[in-house]
């Protein structure tokens, strides 16, 4: 799950991590307010979960999502032109991003940005901080290039950040004196709130110093274990439904994992191994998925129904693939379900079906027996061929 | 022989009395496995199915049954407090099948866990069957959710993070006439208890054996490690998959350990590597048991 940019800001003041004075504001009176407060050079920023806001265009042809500005009349004026628009980054496709919310913050003066991240290392089953004298770049170009300059803690899991650890990768930066102590201020609130919190990574991209000696977290990006969200309410409300996928979201009301792609055969499946298989062999049958969709291992009539649905809402699917290995499940409770769930929607696309496991034939019969126009398959190298085919024809 | 469990294995279930956990602890007992306790906080005294006592934690249940195995059926939330209640009670073998622990909960798991002799398999798994060698495979350890009917007593190891592409792989190879030695689900989550290389070295040295079937997904670099180790270590024909290879890059793929980040764990990566180490890698799903048949020429 990802959040705001503004939403960062006030996790940071929260844990006590050092970052420019700001607020958020939904209108352009709220962003004149919100700017009284601050300095003499304000930053205006449009609030949508993609990069490249800076270089970005609205399509009421306003310029620029990110603005520097001098006083609150100024702030209010910018505000009123991004709120209510949609702003196209390289990162948001054609369609852009609706801002409803704009950050108001004190622009800082930079001397150095530096990159600082904490992210959960599957490898070593550990918080891992990732340092750089290299900030405000892509830090896998930094990495691909100057390896040298990146720097790696290992935490231990029970034991937690020791301050050895903070001085170790401050005097790798760099910091000394009293840039060193706010460093490490900076990190351990950082540490206390990725282990809080539950993130499985939060990367401040760029770490500043300013002339004046602060050091300071300029922007961030978060993103939380999904496992978790049931003991954070505070975070999981956080989510911003409609920075998402409609469909995506349409989906999980249901329990189901769904993942929107751009291609034009749907696949419904059971186990997400099992349905990333079923993507790729669309992919090398010549046809191109146009979802992940695992209805999970107990799926019911109601969420079989639903898959069909939001698989439907799709304008680019041509046709349907259905992949279900019955383990423990009948086979000829799940065709029933395809059978009475294509009753309920209307198909008019064509659906392949690949039955296999317990009770098998009588599903199979079930399938045939029915008034739905499918075409069944015996292999999954069989389905998708078919699939493929059914769409070119 | 086998790995991990045989016939003879007695097992236990903690969540027992839950919906989910009872149902797969009667298919069990149906399946013949040897499951002599269910343990559920304030249940104690209480039976299953007529039959299992139950008891109110796993300390009473193994000192008065002799389980050496724990599945878990408990919530994601209380989880991690049932694997370490199972380590701390002295199990050689826990299988926590539960999806959707906190990452950070496993992460305290494991390195808790270090220096005990208990190992973990899961979370997020199907668990694990050693088929029997009665009619539909009955008779055998099962442990977990996997379906027991599709198995087939014989000498090919499985090892897999997916549930469903394990039951095809042993579905196609029970088809084949290809049975199994043991079939190991290693869940699907980015921090789990064992990795596929240690289960590769428990088929290795496993004299009944003589193959094995290696099934991966994109993210993390664990199937990596183990084709490198099998190159070099393994002299048993060995097929493999990887599935993911049109998962889009950042995207979780429903499992939690299913993501392509910074472009490591890729199936190109994996693919190339199993290639590397000689194993013989399905085209796709439908010819895993074929490419076992072609590993073993």
């Amino acid at each position: 799950m990802n959040i705001h940019e503004y939403q960062a800001k006030e996790l940071f003041e929260k844990f006590g991590v050092a970052t420019p004075k700001g607020k958020v504001a939904d209108t352009a009176e709220e962003a004149r307010a919100a700017a009284a407060e601050l300095g003499d050079e304000i930053v205006v920023k449009a609030q949508v979960h993609a990069g490249g806001r800076g270089k970005g265009t609205f399509k009421n042809g306003f310029q620029g999502g990110v603005h520097v500005v001098k006083n609150a009349d100024e702030a209010a004026e910018i505000a009123s032109k991004m709120l209510g628009q949609v702003l196209v980054t390289h990162q948001t496709g054609e369609e852009g991003k609706l801002v409803s919310k704009v950050m108001v913050a004190d622009a800082v003066d930079i001397e150095k940005e530096y990159y600082l991240a904490i992210l959960m290392d599957r490898e070593s089953r550990s918080p891992v901080i990732v340092a750089s004298t290299e900030g405000g770049v892509n830090i896998e170009d930094v990495a691909e290039n100057t390896p040298e300059k990146i720097h790696n803690e290992v935490i231990h899991p029970l034991l937690g950040l020791q301050p050895y650890e903070i001085r170790n990768l401050s005097a790798k930066l760099g910091f000394s004196g009293d840039t060193a102590k706010q460093f490490g201020k900076l990190l351990k609130s950082l540490y206390n709130l990725f282990i809080s919190c539950d993130c499985s990574m939060v990367e401040v991209n760029p770490l500043v110093a300013t002339p004046d000696g602060q050091i300071l977290a300029l922007d961030a990006k978060f993103d939380f274990d999904d496992n978790a969200l049931y003991r954070h309410p505070e975070i999981a409300e956080l989510h911003d439904p409609t920075e998402e996928d409609p469909r995506e979201v349409e989906a999980a009301k249901f329990d189901l994992n769904y993942i929107g792609l751009d291609g034009n055969i749907a696949c419904l499946v059971n186990g997400a191994g099992l349905a990333m298989a079923t993507m790729d062999i669309i992919k090398q049958s010549g046809g191109e998925p146009a979802n992940f969709l695992d209805v999970g291992g107990g799926a019911t009539q109601e969420q079989v129904r639903n898959a069909f649905k939001i698989i439907l809402s799709d304008p680019n699917v041509k046709g349907i693939l259905v992949n279900i290995f019955g383990g423990i499940m009948d086979c000829d409770v799940i065709a029933k379900g395809i059978v009475a769930a294509c009753g309920e929607v209307d198909l008019n696309i064509p659906l392949v079906v690949r039955l296999e496991g317990n009770n098998v034939e009588a599903g199979k019969a079930t399938l045939a027996g029915s008034d739905v126009d499918l075409i069944p398959a015996d292999t999954l190298a069989d389905a998708a061929a078919k699939a493929v085919a059914a769409i070119t024809a | 022989m086998a790995i991990l469990v045989d016939e003879n294995t007695k097992i236990l279930i903690q969540g027992i009395t839950g919906s989910f956990g009872g149902r797969h602890a009667q298919l069990s007992l149906d399946y013949g496995t040897k499951l002599v306790a269910g343990v559920t906080p304030g249940k104690g005294g209480q039976r299953f199915a007529d039959t299992v006592p139950i008891f109110d934690t796993v300390g009473q249940a193994v000192a008065e049954t002799g389980a050496t195995v724990s599945a878990i059926f408990v919530p994601p939330p209380f989880a991690a407090d049932a694997i370490l209640e199972a380590v701390d009670a002295g199990v050689e073998l826990v299988v926590a099948i539960t999806e959707g622990i906190p990452v950070m909960d496993m992460m305290k798991v494991r390195a808790g866990m270090q220096g005990t002799k208990t190992r973990l398999i899961g979370p997020n798994c199907p668990g694990i069957v050693t088929p029997g060698t009665g009619e539909s495979s009955h008779g055998g350890c099962r442990i977990g959710i996997a379906p027991g009917y599709i198995h087939k007593r014989g000498k090919v190891g499985v090892v897999s993070r997916s549930g469903t592409l394990t039951y095809e792989a042993v579905y196609q190879l029970t088809s084949l006439g290809l049975g199994q030695s043991t079939c190991v689900g290693i869940g699907g989550d980015p921090i789990n208890g064992t990795s596929h290389l240690d289960i590769m070295k428990m088929f290795n040295e496993d004299p009944e054996t003589e193959a094995i079937i290696m099934i991966g997904e994109i993210g993390g670099t664990a199937e990596e490690e183990a084709a490198e180790w099998a190159k070099e270590h393994c002299d048993k024909p060995i097929a493999g998959f990887i599935a993911g290879a049109t998962a889009p890059p950042g995207r979780r793929m429903g499992h939690a350990g299913a993501i392509v980040s910074g472009g490591k764990g890729t199936a190109e990566a994996k693919i190339a590597a199993m290639r590397d180490a000689g194993i013989e890698v399905a085209e796709n799903p439908s010819d895993m048991g074929a490419a076992l048949v072609r590993a073993m020429g």
